[in-house]
């Protein structure tokens, strides 16, 4: 069955077809992080896709992950342009390196896994949490609920984490 | 990789086959648009491609294009022109097609399904379908896999590439000042072009205070969206011997080359590499010349950052020495290697890479269109002095390298010589 939602005025919608997408969202609406990993060569992949990019098996299996990690990169957006985010800016879009599987299977690869910056129940952050942010930033994984079977993976400070002294941000 | 296993494709077998015997293109404008159809405005240009190659309707058969759902196909435009039609595609895609389109050029002319191929990009990209992503594209309903990026208001080109840009600076210690270079030098370049949009030149001081869009680029970072259809015209070397312009030879092409990943090019790092890093294994060896050789680059410059990152992975400098080769001087009219002496897409105007192509083909027939006097033969005069509204013709051009953008993990890639 397809998903609809209605996220900051803007419309989301994921196909019946699109198995991937509605197993990994399901998952999400549980407020649990779940990541495809291959029956045959057991890596875990990010986004949902339909053959191993490793093996290119098309077996998998739906495997909880951890969602905790470290800040990769990311577009500290101060010019929205989508009129969902206009009212919210300047807003963090992060990509977090999972610690699951962590420069696996080679040195420069991770689970790097995209999402705002938002408060812990998964409202977007205020500008001051968005200036504390950077890279090397201890991040862990919250959700948005959009609808029924539709939430948002999403990252907020890890304020149990031992965080960087300094973070790495775009100087000022 | 090996590159004789790509010879077959260019290299040793192809180099110099191939010309760029044809180029034009419309006013680059904004304000209130060009006023005409992407019809209109690429009719405009086909043909300002034909006179200047000196040919007729009947000597193309051939036609390739390239959009985002923002133009008018090929059969519209022949018909138009009264070009009747060996083989035609109109394929999707914005920056890196260019250099792409050459390829498979050449590669339906040497299957002998054509003789010769115009290309064209025609595209309102200010007055209709904003290629920022503004407008009603900004708002349309978000499905499937866009979820796991546009639902996170990570939807524009400069949003998604900030990522990469960030973590340049980070690995390499790159400074703002250093790719603000990338604006200053290229403004100063459109300054000494009549066609381009903005000919004022810029400080790296301007380009700093410039507001923020998404850091780390501000305003002055960005391109400028523009209305306007540009073409170029392909075909054998041969048969350029008998058209109008001093020939420009194609030595070797890269279309589109990718990352690993390329579904979601970030899993696969370092994300301060680009595409160029692939791309440089297959487009030196075929051409057999590396970037030492080059005269004159034409690096895509949708951002600054752009071009900077693609010099680097090229190699016209060691990695991460990006921000200090852009800045000192080298990339300037009168430096060792000016890269996009029109202005580019942060001064000209905005075409996908197409425009990038026509200004390097100009300066490979010694004729840039700048302010120079036209000498008796109807050629101008170039003077060499590239101070405010003078010259932009690179001394001796002899070889060129365009460097296309479409995103971090793809690119495309062209080298020419003079004929």
């Amino acid at each position: 069955m397809s998903l609809q939602g209605n996220y900051l005025g803007m419309g989301l919608s994921v196909d019946d077809l699109d198995i991937e997408n509605i197993e990994y969202f399901r998952h999400c609406a549980a407020h649990d992080f779940h990541l495809q990993e291959c029956t045959s060569c057991k890596l875990v992949r990010y986004p949902p896709t339909t053959a191993c990019p490793w093996c290119m098996s098309g077996e998998s299996r739906w495997m909880k992950v951890e969602g905790k990690g470290t800040v990769h990169s990311y577009a500290e957006v101060h010019h929205a342009i989508q009129p969902a985010f206009k009212g919210h800016t300047p807003y963090h879009v992060l990509l977090v390196d999972l610690d699951t599987q962590k420069g696996k299977p080679s040195e420069h690869e991770a689970l790097r896994v995209v999402g705002n910056l938002t408060t812990p129940d998964g409202t977007l952050a205020t500008p001051d949490q968005v200036a504390r942010v950077g890279i090397g930033t201890r991040v862990r994984m919250v959700f948005s609920d959009v609808s029924e079977g539709l939430s948002l993976p999403q990252w907020t400070i890890d304020e149990a984490a031992a965080q960087p002294a300094h973070p790495w941000r775009y100087p000022e | 990789m090996v590159s004789s296993d790509l010879d077959a494709a260019t290299g040793k077998h192809l180099a110099d086959k191939y010309a760029i015997v044809g180029v034009g293109e419309t006013p680059y404008l904004r304000g209130a648009g060009s006023g005409r159809t992407t019809r209109a405005l690429g009719t405009t240009a086909i043909r300002a491609a034909l006179n200047d190659a000196g040919m007729k309707a009947s000597d193309v058969d051939g036609m390739l294009s390239y959009s985002g759902n923002d133009s008018t196909f090929s059969p519209f435009l022949a018909g138009d022109l009264g070009i009747r039609l060996n083989f035609y595609m109109d394929v999707h895609g914005g920056g890196s097609s260019t250099e792409a389109l050459i390829g498979i050029a050449i590669g339906v002319i040497e299957a002998g399904m054509c003789k010769s191929v115009v290309i064209f990009r025609s595209m309102n990209g200010y007055s209709q379908v904003r290629i920022g992503g503004t407008g009603a594209r900004s708002a349309v309903p978000v499905s499937g896999d866009q979820i796991h990026s546009r639902a996170y208001g990570w939807q524009a080109a400069g949003q998604m590439f900030a990522p990469t840009f960030l973590r340049h600076m980070y690995d390499y210690g790159t400074k703002p000042e250093q790719v603000a270079m990338v604006k200053v030098a290229h403004s100063q370049h459109a300054s000494n072009n009549p066609k381009a949009l903005y000919k004022k030149r810029m400080t790296v001081e301007d380009v700093l205070s410039s507001r923020m869009i998404v850091k780390p680029l501000h305003l002055l970072d960005c391109c400028v969206e523009t209305d306007n259809a540009n073409a170029i015209i392909v075909t054998t070397r041969e048969r350029a011997k008998d058209l109008k312009q001093h020939p420009v030879l194609i030595r070797s092409v890269v279309g589109r080359c990718c990352k690993p990943r390329i579904d979601m090019h970030y899993q696969h790092g370092p994300i301060s590499t680009v595409a160029g890093h692939y791309a440089k294994e297959i487009l030196w060896p075929n051409a057999g010349v590396g970037p030492e050789d080059i005269d004159v680059t034409g690096s895509y410059d949708a951002f600054t950052f752009t071009t900077m990152l693609q010099l680097e992975d090229y190699g016209f400098c060691k990695k991460g020495e990006g921000g200090d080769y852009v800045s000192n001087g080298t990339i300037q009219l009168g430096g060792k290697r000016p890269n996009n002496t029109s202005g580019g897409h942060l001064c000209e105007g905005y075409t996908h890479g197409i425009a990038m192509v026509i200004e390097n083909v100009r300066q490979l027939r010694h004729d840039v269109d700048d302010s120079c006097p036209v000498g008796a033969d109807g050629r101008r005069q170039h003077t060499y002095d590239y101070s405010e509204g003078g010259c932009r013709q690179v001394k001796n051009a002899q070889l060129s390298a365009n460097l296309g953008w479409a995103m971090p993990g793809t690119g495309s890639a062209m080298v020419m010589r003079r004929g």
